[in-house]
């Protein structure tokens, strides 16, 4: 298939996942005659139809809780959040039932649907179009979440997701979902959920992100290559978390810098210290640092360089820990 | 033809009093299906009866009480067909009753024990939904998405007056109305959320009123007449299968019982008006009708309301000898294929409960 954006690998994906299962559906706000405000879901329309790339109403928890019922109807629904903040009115389905019910029916029905979003800041975007939720979903028993960096792990997962017979939350970098065209396989592609993967091979310090932040520790690692051979692990699937391939690349360096845009407190960030701190204190020959968004609502776009992780902040951490 | 004749507050009824206001009838219903209708009343007035008393026993755990919402129930429900869903509230926790639902496994819902979690495809009749009206958009999805698979199924959303308060109610029920989704909105209107008054609840003139904004019909019934309930769901249902999209009933009655156990209506409620509603209970007056009609003695109703509290004790019992829960199951379903960390809790788990 050659080079894609991200965001044309997530089209990818759900045109082939959409034409090997005919219950896959996709709905959200202007999915369909649009084709997705970032064009994600152009000419799924056209070749699937009206019923199988549905434009709703303006309700996110309307997607979402029509979405349960689609599931018990025998659909695979496939939501659309326009943005990671308008996500936020559909939490109330999310955590009363979309990470309930299979446990509900005490394993008798499954709820596989997928919930689709864009996210995070640097877009020089109005309010609450910049936000990363992550952890609201994470902590969501009954829900698993992804997140790609590169445009071969945005189909990958997507196509994963799918399939999945669970729910399934599909974070989006928006970032980069036009910047940088990678590598994608043609036809059916399939990242299995819970496998991290490493970016970079490093021996001193290993740092852990996912996301547009995965990118941000690629450079800080290729700026330091003089100082410190840096390990990158994209963590790609949040929940289940890959604590095996963590601790093996903790293991090997000693030492962890986490990466996250979100704001600090319990922060996603948070639990891969504490897994560190329960699972790996003996290889650790430092305090895991952890590099994120501050604890303040996202800030006026003109300052939003200063809130988000930036290379020179990680590369300042990799310093402080090397130092210690 | 069926008579639909005006009541107080221009409800839809059917049964008189038997006195100044004449019964009424309903086209297409056999002696047959009047005493069906009068069984599952019964059946579901000693499911409630019964569950107080065990509550109070402490042989269930907080109970939402229905007594006298029955007629609501059982009206609606005799309109569907067996493939056609039902999504219950809380308050509609016996529903299953009428597709055949042991109702010990309601009692064990009661009593937080895994046997009360059924499995939605065994009677059609999807998980008891306890926050508010969130189940609404379930319904519309699961009607929608039936329709698009070429089945014939119908789908009805059970809820409050207080429901209509709520975000997912609008949400679901505008998605409904632009789907045009075969799913009736089926609103019990008893008049109170926990302590709140409808009248503080919406400004509206009636609930029914709302259905407009979403572009489907509206319809007001008496929710203590079972043939009233049953024959505007009757329509509902033929609207939805005639692929002319929702229905929202708003079914009024009043609630003379606490909203559950755990509720003290002393603070709140006018007691003589409870008395007053309590005197014109659902299920007195379908049995005054059938007798009026006779259809219905003494002695059958002797016999039907024996049999229901058999039943009942029969199904407590059933209930209490359920095995204790089994730790594995605080872990199991809530994925398809549990991580492995699941896999850790449960073994320390053992460990410390092992001793």
């Amino acid at each position: 298939m050659g080079e894609l954006f991200l965001v044309e690998a997530v089209n990818d994906a759900l045109h082939v996942e959409m034409e090997r299962d005919p219950e896959v559906l996709v709905l959200g706000e202007d999915v369909g005659r649009l084709g997705g405000v970032f064009r994600a879901t152009a000419g799924l329309q056209e070749r699937f139809g009206e019923d199988r790339c549905v434009d709703t109403p303006l309700a996110e928890a309307g997607i979402l809780g029509t979405a349960v019922g689609l599931c018990m109807a025998g659909w695979r629904p496939v939501c659309e959040m326009q943005y990671d903040a308008f996500s936020y009115p559909a939490l109330d389905q999310l955590i009363n039932h979309v990470g309930r019910y299979r446990w509900r029916t005490r394993g008798k029905m499954s709820f596989p649907l997928v919930v689709r979003m864009p996210y995070g800041g640097g877009v020089r975007a109005p309010e609450l179009h910049d936000d990363s939720p992550e952890t609201y979903y994470v902590h969501t028993p009954g829900v698993k979440v992804a997140i790609p960096s590169t445009p071969a792990d945005a189909k990958g997962l997507l196509a994963a997701a799918i399939r999945d017979p669970d729910p399934v939350v599909v974070f989006e970098p928006k970032l980069i979902y036009r910047t940088v065209r990678g590598q994608v396989p043609e036809g059916e592609h399939v990242v299995p959920l819970g496998e991290a993967r490493i970016a970079r091979e490093g021996s001193d310090v290993t740092l852990v992100a996912y996301g547009a932040m995965v990118v941000v520790a690629e450079r800080a690692a290729e700026e330091l290559e003089d100082e410190a051979s840096c390990e990158v692990l994209d963590l790609r699937t949040l929940k289940p978390l890959d604590e095996r391939a963590l601790l093996a690349s903790v293991a090997k360096t000693g030492r962890a810098v986490v990466v996250q845009e979100a704001p600090r407190v319990c922060g996603f960030a948070a639990e891969v210290a504490a897994v560190l701190a329960e699972k790996a204190i003996f290889d650790l020959r430092g305090p895991v640092v952890r590099v994120t968004g501050y604890d303040v609502p996202y800030p006026y776009w003109q300052l939003e360089d200063a809130y988000m992780p930036s290379v020179e902040r990680v590369i300042d951490a990799v310093r402080r820990l090397l130092a210690t | 033809m069926s008579q639909v004749l005006p009541a107080e507050g221009g409800l839809r009824r059917i049964i008189g009093d038997g006195e100044a206001l004449p019964d009424g009838e309903v086209e297409g219903l056999t002696s047959d299906d009047l005493l069906a209708l009068y069984r599952n009343l019964v059946v579901l007035r000693a499911y409630d009866e019964r569950s107080v008393i065990y509550h109070r026993q402490g042989r269930i755990g907080t109970y939402a009480i229905f007594w006298n919402h029955e007629a609501m129930q059982v009206g609606s429900a005799f309109a569907l067909e067996q493939r056609d869903w039902i999504f219950p509230s809380y308050r509609e926790s016996a529903i299953g009753l009428l597709r055949g639902m042991p109702a010990s496994t309601v009692l064990s819902w009661w009593r937080g024990h895994p046997a009360g979690w059924w499995n939605p495809e065994d009677y059609n009749v999807a998980s008891i939904c306890v926050p508010i009206a969130t189940h609404v958009p379930h319904a519309v999805g699961f009607a929608w998405g039936s329709r698009m698979k070429g089945e014939d199924r119908v789908a009805v959303a059970y809820f409050g007056d207080g429901a209509t308060s709520e975000g997912a109610f609008h949400e679901g029920a505008t998605f409904a109305g632009v789907m045009k989704a075969p799913v009736i909105l089926f609103c019990n209107n008893n008049q109170w959320a926990i302590s709140t008054p409808v009248e503080a609840q919406t400004a509206a003139a009636t609930l029914a009123d709302k259905a407009i904004g979403y572009g489907m019909p509206g319809v007001r019934v008496d929710g203590g007449d079972v043939l009233a309930v049953y024959e505007a769901t009757r329509e509902a249902v033929a609207r939805a299968r005639a692929s002319e999209g929702p229905t929202f009933i708003e079914a009024v009655t009043y609630r003379v019982a606490p909203h559950a156990t755990a509720d003290d209506p002393s603070i709140y409620v006018d007691e003589e008006r409870v008395e007053e509603e309590k005197e014109n209970e659902c299920v007195g007056r379908y049995e005054g009708y059938l007798k009026r009609l006779g259809v219905l003695t003494d002695a059958q109703a002797e016999e039907i309301k024996q049999g229901a509290l058999e039943t009942m004790r029969a199904a407590i019992a059933e209930a209490e000898a359920e095995s204790p829960a089994e730790v594995s199951l605080v872990f199991e379903h809530a994925y398809a294929e549990p991580p492995p960390s699941q896999a850790d809790d449960l073994a320390e788990l053992r460990r410390i409960l092992d001793g």
